[in-house]
């Protein structure tokens, strides 16, 4: 159904960067397994976004999409292909026309994408049927700056690159036009409650530090970005300065000698010595991860068997959603 | 949870738990070979017996964080697991890990903070660099950046604080001290270690194989090469 498009000179073809925009990243659904070399997960900060990309284009789950962070991407399509851009609401056209979020469409060769920027929000996901083709390496193609490894070659999107896809077939195209309903979409707020799994060094928090740290609320600092969100707000204060460093998963909440939370995410170090407070369920990290400068949020403190009832909950609802064929 | 005198079990996400080999009253910023090899000795276990339903595993100095698959197991059946398999865990059975020597050109040049640490121990440079290359050291844990391996225990003697402020740029190799650990960093980044010599090996080569020369538990000795040498070896000055 699906072909690689190569010309006479055997050049990949695909989307032509002509605008990298702010921060543009090959992702796929991150690297996992490799934590012993210390490299980091990397993958999108919003994966139920990640996922309507994806389940939009009919792609495998894992297939490598664009994050747009913020806006401003630019491209021209050197093929005809089937795309669906979903997340922040970024305004989106295809050679000038307005086009919607959450569904699939089909691009000609030559026409021009183009993302202008969030007013709430932050990052976006453009799929393409069949995926974008980028050689992994570690077994993933997710792009992490920090680490150079990834994407094109370890770097944000630059303009004049190509990043070759598939091109599907006239009678794909007829079928693969999806719609995801209007009451599965999410809102983006600038508000996000996080539910937080009390664990690691939690009872080196008094009684009273842990009152203040689920009752207040923070907002997000000047430091946000993929690795981690800095807030600010009331400090808590552990009985203990740092600990010998030890493993730090996604969500893990650092709280450093200054008592102001950092909330860590896919491009997190994989080892750290700071005290933690607990750890933010991933569905929240991704809603976090929306997030902006100044925007807001609380945390409640969940246990570890509500936490695995939430995911059970999440995934069973996006699996008895229906998609709408266009 | 406790698993045994010494090993015990906490949450540490909502897809992590986290396992500590320290028993809970001891300081927690204890150094130990004889614990980082039970971690060793654990991480291989549990690499054996729960591949199928582990995503990753973080084993640093005291402890081993372990990811798994939420669609493969619940933390409540994975506890048991861990628990009844790592009560095979017995130090008798640990092996020591492979010698691996790395070459560092220590001098003037290569090594910004040597005279500073000689003046802060009292030696003269030539001693702190003989009480460097003197040890024995373990790679307790990796992380922090790709193949930056955390190497102990320093000689009291030479233990230095790290900068109060981290510079921007430490070279590609640079082979630093903070506390009583020491390290090669894998590639240029800022960090606020103490620098004292140059080490020409590639600490992380994603196109070589393997793609680091180390792991946790290997020993280190690092052996002094003069200016020439460090440059045969490919390396590099600024």
């Amino acid at each position: 159904m699906s072909k690689v498009l190569t010309k006479a000179d055997n050049k990949p073809r695909g989307f032509l960067v002509t605008n990298a925009g702010v921060l543009s990243l090959v992702q796929d659904a991150g690297r996992f397994g490799v934590f012993n070399l210390g490299l980091t997960n990397g993958g999108p900060a919003d994966s139920l976004a990640f996922y309507w990309a994806n389940s939009l284009c009919g792609n495998a789950l894992n297939a490598t999409v664009i994050e747009i962070s913020l806006g401003g991407l630019q491209l021209i399509a050197q093929v005809d292909c089937i795309i669906a851009v979903t997340g922040a609401p970024m305004p989106l056209t295809v050679n000038g026309r307005a086009k919607a979020l959450w569904q699939s469409f089909l691009v000609k060769a030559g026409d021009s994408v183009c993302f202008g920027f969030a007013p709430v929000g932050v990052r976006c996901y453009l799929a393409v049927a069949g995926g974008f083709v980028i050689k992994a390496s570690f077994g993933s193609t997710a792009t992490v700056c920090r680490e150079s490894v990834g994407g094109l070659n370890g770097e944000k999107l630059a303009v004049n690159e190509v990043l070759p896809c598939h091109i599907v077939s006239r009678e794909g195209y007829q079928r693969k036009q999806l719609m995801l309903p209007e009451h599965r979409q999410p809102h983006y707020a600038k508000e996000v409650l996080l539910h937080t799994v009390l664990s690691y060094q939690q009872q080196h928090f008094s009684a009273i530090e842990k009152r203040l740290f689920f009752t207040n609320e923070y907002q997000v600092s000047k430091h946000w970005d993929r690795m981690g969100y800095r807030l600010q707000g009331r400090a808590i204060k552990a009985d203990i300065n740092g600990i010998l460093s030890e493993g730090i998963c996604y969500g893990a909440v650092q709280i450093p000698a200054d008592g102001q939370p950092i909330v860590l995410l896919n491009d997190r170090q994989t080892i750290g010595g700071y005290p933690k407070i607990g750890a933010v369920i991933s569905s929240d990290c991704a809603k976090l991860s929306q997030l902006r400068q100044g925007d807001s949020v609380h945390f409640e403190a969940i246990s570890m068997s509500q936490a695995d009832n939430l995911f059970h909950l999440s995934l069973s609802r996006l699996k008895q959603t229906q998609l709408i064929h266009l | 949870m406790k698993i045994n005198d010494t090993i015990h079990l906490d949450v540490a996400g909502e897809n992590a738990l986290i396992l500590y080999f320290s028993p809970r009253e001891q300081s927690s910023l204890v150094v130990s070979a004889e614990i980082n090899r039970t971690v060793q000795q654990a991480e291989q276990l549990i690499r054996q017996h729960l591949s199928a339903v582990i995503v990753d595993l973080i084993p640093s100095y005291a402890s081993i964080l372990v990811v798994f698959d939420l669609l493969k197991i619940d933390h409540h059946h994975l506890r048991n697991q861990l628990q009844e398999l790592l009560k095979q865990c017995n130090q008798a059975n640990s092996k020591p890990g492979r010698l691996i020597e790395l070459p560092s050109y220590y001098s003037l040049e290569s090594g910004m903070d040597l005279v500073r640490i000689a003046k802060h121990a009292k030696l003269s440079v030539e001693q702190v660099i003989a009480l460097h290359q003197g040890q024995e050291y373990r790679v307790y844990a990796i992380g922090f950046a790709p193949g930056f391996a955390y190497l102990g225990e320093v000689d009291e003697r030479i233990a230095m604080p790290r900068l109060t402020s981290p510079r921007l740029k430490v070279p590609k190799g640079a082979v630093a001290i903070a506390d009583r650990q020491t390290a090669v960093y894998p590639a240029q980044s800022p960090g606020g270690w103490n620098i004292i010599g140059l080490c020409p090996v590639d600490m992380f080569n994603p196109q070589a194989k393997p793609v680091m020369p180390l792991a946790v538990g290997d020993r280190v000795k690092f052996i002094a090469i003069d200016r020439q040498q460090y440059l045969n070896l490919g390396g590099k000055l600024s």
